[in-house]
């Protein structure tokens, strides 16, 4: 059924801080590595090593430059997966039922055995959480895991997502949103997490966590030039010699 | 969004057949389309042949077209699937309603032409649907789509219809006045359409696509990897501002213009000029509604292009 659950039983998702991220790119890789043995395995990995290399990911680093009113710049890198929105507008569009929202966990998921491949969800969903994989001919998409996270066969600390298990600076946490006494519930209300795009309605679950103001303040954004424009090399060594 | 083929055939063709069922249909209620078993067979028929090329085509862009059976069954929530029922149930009346006219059966013709008429209204309205309902592509998430889906089946199935009429020889001059009014009405809506989504605001930004909009302006700075994926080939086409006014400009001469002036010069000429000129109200409107078709989706921008270097959608 695509209609989707009223309420799920518990709402897990991550909860990712920018002020932490830097960006390597590791948890993209691990997740590809993962789950092209997992659930929704394999993922198409077409010309890996050639010009144009294309296939499926399905968490992906963004890097933005932010630059404040007076000027100051700063880099935030900026990993994206699917957020397992509660009014996930990719499950009610699927015309077949294989997108679904899971009443347990709050998990959406594909059955790649019932997906026509008509890429409607990929066109419904604003955060670009679906890619569809050309050579199966269905949907895929992040599954928080789900192979692992049950996964009585691994270590209990390895019971998390493959993204969140291989990022070294402890830049993403996971957990059960719905609980407001989860640890990442907690890390999220105290560090101000907030949803992406919010005016699309689709109330994801995921949070991100803002970079921190800079310590210095009162720092000068720039630093004033050394030379002014348009003087020429003597001039300049004139100036540098009645300087002295 | 990226104009696929298969898609701008399925609802530029179906909507043609269905907007032939409803007029003919129409017509048929009204007297204005003689009760001969022919006549119904070429409009009728004609009507369920393109709604089934139509449909034929909309399964060639699916990765699995022989499960095609399984969009029916979430009616109750996709509008895709409900535009795929809807389509199946149109076939109910539409062929009993033919099969009424052949076999002569006249006292059930007003119910089976007027459920032809609603089945086929509610199917194009399911298929506009199916855009207008997604809220991350602004310029289709407007009433103004199931009102250009709908004056634009009518007016090419009025051209049909009116094509059809002058080969079986049952043209009536009111054909051209409403064809008239149907042409200058899918002008009308094209021409507000292409303004409301130049002047729309913005609904989401890169600012509030990164939740970053409190600490400055936001630019991509580097994407995640070097080569287009999926959804950039997907979601992220691009067409130059220059050549959407062109097609605009296309769209409107040849999908309205060049056939209201062929219809109204073919209803003043006899014989071979006639046939030729309605031949001519046919092809520039095919050529014209195909560019209006793409423009919809080639001009439609998605939320997620917000994440690849997009400042507004």
């Amino acid at each position: 059924m695509t209609s989707l659950p009223h309420q799920t039983d518990k709402k897990l998702g991550l909860v990712i801080d920018l002020d932490i991220c830097v960006g390597c790119h590791a948890c993209a890789v691990n997740c590809k590595e993962w789950n092209t043995g997992g659930h929704s395995a394999p993922l198409t990995d077409n010309d890996a090593y050639g010009p144009d290399p294309s296939g499926v990911w399905f968490n992906r680093v963004h890097t933005f430059e932010v630059v404040s009113e007076d000027g100051c710049g700063r880099m935030v890198h900026f990993p994206k997966s699917c957020l397992h929105c509660e009014d996930a507008p990719c499950v009610t569009v699927c015309p077949t039922g294989a997108s679904y929202k899971r009443v347990e966990d709050g998990i959406v998921l594909v059955d790649a055995d019932q997906c026509i491949g008509c890429k409607l969800c990929s066109w419904a969903c604003p955060y670009g959480a679906r890619e569809y994989d050309e050579d199966a001919g269905v949907m895929k998409k992040c599954t928080l895991c789900i192979d692992r996270i049950y996964n009585d066969t691994l270590p209990e600390d390895m019971r998390v997502p493959a993204c969140v298990s291989t990022c070294p600076a402890g830049a993403r946490s996971f957990g059960d949103l719905g609980d407001p006494d989860s640890a990442v519930s907690k890390l999220s209300d105290r560090r101000g997490g907030y949803a992406l795009m919010p005016e699309q309605g689709t109330k994801p679950v995921n949070r991100y966590l803002p970079p921190r103001k800079p310590h210095r303040t009162d720092a000068p954004n720039a630093l004033s030039p050394v030379a002014a424009d348009g003087a020429g090399t003597v001039a300049r060594w004139l100036d540098k010699i009645l300087s002295l | 969004m990226h104009p696929a083929k298969s898609v701008i055939l399925f609802t530029t063709v179906s909507g043609a057949g269905y907007g032939l069922a409803i007029l003919f249909a129409l017509f048929d209620l009204a007297g204005m389309v003689p009760p001969h078993p022919a006549v119904s067979l070429a409009g009728l028929g004609l009507a369920l042949l393109l709604v089934v090329i139509g449909l034929v085509a909309s399964t060639f862009h699916l990765g699995h077209p022989e499960r095609a059976w399984r969009a029916l069954t979430q009616w109750r929530s996709s509008w895709l699937s409900r535009e795929g029922c809807m389509a199946l149930i149109t076939f109910m009346p539409t062929g009993l309603y033919l099969a009424a006219r052949l076999m002569g059966k006249t006292d059930v013709i007003p119910v089976l032409a007027g459920a032809t008429v609603v089945c086929s209204v509610l199917t194009v309205q399911c298929t506009a649907m199916i855009y207008a309902s997604l809220k991350p592509v602004p310029a289709w998430a407007t009433p103004l789509t199931p009102l250009t889906y709908h004056v634009l089946a009518l007016a090419s199935g009025g051209l049909v219809l009116n094509a059809l009429a002058h080969t079986l020889g049952f043209w009536r001059s009111d054909f051209v006045d409403i064809l008239s009014l149907l042409l200058l009405s899918g002008m009308v809506v094209k021409i507000v359409y292409w303004r409301k989504i130049g002047r729309a605001s913005a609904t989401a930004t890169a600012e509030s696509a990164t939740g970053l909009g409190e600490i400055g302006k936001v630019t991509l700075f580097e994407g995640p990897h070097d080569a287009d994926n999926y959804l950039m080939k997907e979601m992220g086409f691009q067409i130059a501002r220059k050549h959407a006014m062109r097609l605009r400009r296309l769209s409107l001469l040849w999908g309205f213009l060049f056939p209201l002036l062929a219809v109204s010069f073919a209803s003043f000429t006899q014989g071979v000029g006639a046939s030729i000129l309605v031949g001519v109200s046919l092809l520039t409107a095919a050529v014209g509604l195909f560019a209006e078709r793409w423009l919809f989706f080639a001009e439609a921008k998605h939320a997620v292009t917000l994440y690849y270097g997009n400042d507004k959608v």
